[in-house]
């Protein structure tokens, strides 16, 4: 890549690109994110190229960011025909290069089939899970090999810093933002634009804007996706920052786990420095910024801004109090701008098609779209971006498509250990930023668990004060203590021990770690429990009075038993069964020792005809 | 295990790669543990006198993150996904079957070094849930047969 001395010469660079650019050559992409990954793309993306080779073809395969419905990977879009299949296995890809690449016949039985009608879906915009879905940050992800800059230009990537650059004020970037009305991605929701002008107008040099890629809360996967996918969205986001602000450094704090998202980054800002859009003097005018990239040490509360700065410095992740914003005092007690990454993302959106444009999108309070991680107990699996102020019920049904084996939903969980579990009869709510906080749940980055009527409500609370407590820093005493306080009464509870009072113990404890606590983890660290207590009080009280886990989780609580009139005396179960708990004749029924039963589950596992009950 | 002095050598070099800068601490501590598999306790005493930070400070920061394994690790490195997603599609239960087989628990290394067992809070790919990452490799859809046969074809391979 050349280097860009001037706006003129992008925008040569990018008309150059596109003229290079056929729309109606065929191209074979294929998801290359962390879950088709795991299903093994990598082997179906060389076996492609392999077969492309040996027909002697001129076709590219491009390795590409992440399509978002995990559920059905490995997925191939063929174009020119923009044809979608999914689950590809290696030995599929000679019919779809020598027949559909080479003769545009669509096989029938890659194609998604839509388990409502029953019939095929040819092309991805029409399978349910994308129609509703408006993927204005996530959508470029599809078409980028984003180890490649050049991707990114030919979308007409990087304009909006041009437009940034050679026609608004450093003001007018963030009056733009303002108006736009951009809240934050990562949690708290903050506008944007407010963040912005603090940290323009405080005093003190160099001023840092950092990039939040310390994506902690369990279940959602967004940011790595979008780090992994369309690095350079990022990037430009944040160039645009820097410049609003006046800031000449920048940091991309990415969590340890993602080591695909840090080389992509790494790369990406590599070729985006060569190409004279980082570093000094960017595009020829006097604004110089770069950026680095600091790997996280896996601790969730570095997701916390103060706990963020302090990783960085090179310290343990421990939060300080905020009486003095980090907008003026951040890193190294330089103003500073810590902003999600999809915060980042949405930056290059609002400069090119304007704020009133973005403000058009969403409710009231919360404008533009949000990328939600759809997991859990949901037959579609994946990654939807969708306008704030979709209800939930179009999220978990008509892109979800429900809940699996046909099993009743019972909650969905939002806003990741910070966040609560929101109940049946709210599903109808409009999500955003504010109707979650209402309901004693919160944004958070976006994580969605689904939870069906075998998902315990006291083992979810359970699950995350464990998390809470092993990941609290053991600053403040409240939430250090308090949590690992709380956690004791919900194990107590789940094993059968728990005592009148304790949920109103629960509550009491709560408020105290609530307020005691310096960062929001611990400010939070409540949520989850007293949500469930206000949405399912009835499973505590049958937890704790009478010795039931109606979920069928706890395993203090629980028995196992065979249906004699199912079981065929297979004898599977007495196989895998660790501690010799099942016995019984061949062809006979078999039974269940409860004394010697350790309800590890094998049984149920192996057994294949359902015959064993959980009560 | 590495000698003591080559660990002091490499860890040096280490530093110096980072220019000693006080604040790479946690990416010199990364760079040291990716070489020897673990953090050895020369390599933190080294650390501290090289970067001229005390002793107690790098020890702070290297029980602070998940990251940093203060003993060796062993040959594979299993680690059980134990974040939502895959909590509420039954994590707990393969984690049960691993301890089963492996004899050890989360954090522990087995008798002849062959395998560490690890817990991670998501690895980000909930469709495959519930998932179990062994070494680089993604293991989606674990169900407790699926761990037999996995530790079998690893034991069989370090053979």
């Amino acid at each position: 890549m050349i280097k860009m001395n001037n706006t003129q010469a992008l925008r040569q660079v990018q008309d150059d690109l596109k003229s290079q650019y056929d729309p109606k050559k065929k191209l074979v992409t294929i998801c290359a994110g962390t879950g088709c990954r795991g299903y093994g793309c990598i082997k179906v993306k060389e076996e492609l190229e392999a077969e492309i080779k040996k027909q002697n073809m001129d076709v590219e395969v491009r390795a590409t960011g992440c399509f978002g419905f995990c559920e059905k990977g490995p997925l191939v879009i063929i174009h020119p025909e923009k044809i979608f299949y999914q689950q590809v296995k290696i030995k599929d890809v000679p019919d779809i290069i020598s027949k559909t690449v080479a003769q545009g016949e669509v096989l029938e039985k890659l194609l998604y089939r839509d388990p409502q009608t029953n019939e095929t879906v040819m092309k991805e915009e029409d399978v349910p899970f994308y129609k509703k879905q408006n993927r204005l940050v996530f959508g470029q992800n599809g078409m980028i090999d984003p180890t490649r800059i050049e991707d990114y230009l030919v979308i007409d990537g990087y304009s909006a810093l041009a437009k940034a650059l050679s026609g608004m004020t450093p003001e007018g970037v963030i009056s733009e933002v303002k108006k736009a009305g951009l809240r934050g991605r990562g949690g708290g929701g903050f506008l944007a634009g407010i963040k912005w002008e603090g940290s323009r107008r405080a005093h003190g040099e160099p001023k840092y804007v950092i990039g939040n890629g310390d994506e902690g809360d369990p279940g959602a996967y967004m940011d790595r996706s979008l780090m992994e996918g369309n690095p350079h969205s990022v990037i430009e986001g944040m160039i645009i920052g820097a410049y609003a602000i006046g800031a000449s450094e920048g940091y991309i704090y990415v969590r340890n786990e993602y080591p695909l998202a840090v080389i992509h980054l790494t790369m990406a800002i590599e070729s985006a420095r060569e190409a004279g859009l980082l570093g000094r003097n960017i595009l020829g005018t006097d604004f110089s910024f770069d950026i680095k990239i600091s790997k996280g040490g896996g601790a969730f509360v570095c997701g916390e801004s103060s706990a963020l700065f302090a990783s960085i410095e090179g310290r343990a992740g421990e939060p300080r109090a905020k009486y003095v914003h980090a907008v003026e005092k951040g890193l190294w007690d330089k103003p500073t701008v810590l902003n999600n990454v999809e915060t980042w993302a949405n930056v290059p959106l609002i400069i090119s098609k304007g704020a009133d444009w973005y403000a058009s999108i969403g409710t009231e309070n919360s404008k533009g779209t949000k990328i939600f991680s759809l997991v859990g107990k949901i037959n579609n699996t994946g990654l939807i971006e969708v306008p704030m102020g979709m209800t939930l019920r179009e999220i978990i049904y008509g892109m979800g498509g429900g809940i699996p084996k046909g099993r009743k939903f019972k909650a969905v969980q939002t806003g990741g250990p910070s966040g609560g579990c929101i109940p049946e009869s709210l599903l109808d709510l409009q999500v955003d930023f504010d109707r979650l906080y209402e309901v004693g749940s919160m944004m958070g980055s976006g994580g969605m668990i689904v939870m069906d009527d075998r998902s315990c409500m006291v083992d979810v609370a359970k699950y995350f004060l464990a998390f809470l407590q092993e990941e609290s820093c053991g600053k403040c005493v409240p939430c250090r203590e308090g949590v690992r306080r709380m956690r004791e009464i919900l194990e107590d509870i789940c094993a059968g021990k728990g005592e009148e009072g304790d949920v109103e113990l629960l509550e009491h404890i709560s408020t105290g770690v609530a307020d005691g606590s310096l960062c929001a983890l611990g400010g939070s660290a409540p949520n989850p429990v007293l949500s469930t207590i206000k949405y399912f009080r009835e499973e505590y009280d049958a937890h704790i009075r009478d010795h039931r886990c109606p979920a069928g989780v706890c395993k203090a609580l629980i028995t196992y038993s065979i249906d004699p009139e199912k079981c065929t005396g297979c004898g599977l179960c007495i196989k895998v069964c660790p501690t010799q708990a099942v016995s019984g004749e061949k062809k006979k029924a078999h039974t269940i020792n409860n004394d010697l039963c350790t309800r590890c589950g094998a049984c149920i596992e192996s057994c294949k005809f359902d015959a064993i009950n959980v009560k | 295990m590495s000698k003591v002095s080559d660990i002091k050598l490499k860890t040096k070099q280490i530093v110096k790669k980072h220019k000693g800068d006080k604040s790479a601490l946690i990416a010199v501590l990364q760079d040291i543990q990716e070489a020897f598999n673990y953090l050895p306790k020369e390599a933190l005493i080294t650390v501290g006198a090289a970067m001229g930070i005390p002793t107690s400070r790098v020890y702070e920061v290297a029980t602070f993150y998940n990251a940093f394994s203060l003993n060796p690790r062993g040959e594979h490195i299993v680690k059980i996904c134990v974040g939502t997603a895959c909590h509420v599609r039954g994590a707990s239960a393969i984690l049960d079957k691993f301890e089963r087989t492996l004899l050890i628990k989360p954090g522990e290394t087995n008798q002849d070094q062959k395998f560490s067992l690890e817990l991670v809070n998501c690895v980000g790919a909930c469709a495959l849930g519930p998932v179990v990452v062994i070494d680089t490799e993604y293991h989606g859809q674990m169900t407790m047969a699926k761990v037999d046969k996995i530790i079998g074809k690893l034991k069989e391979g370090a053979q």
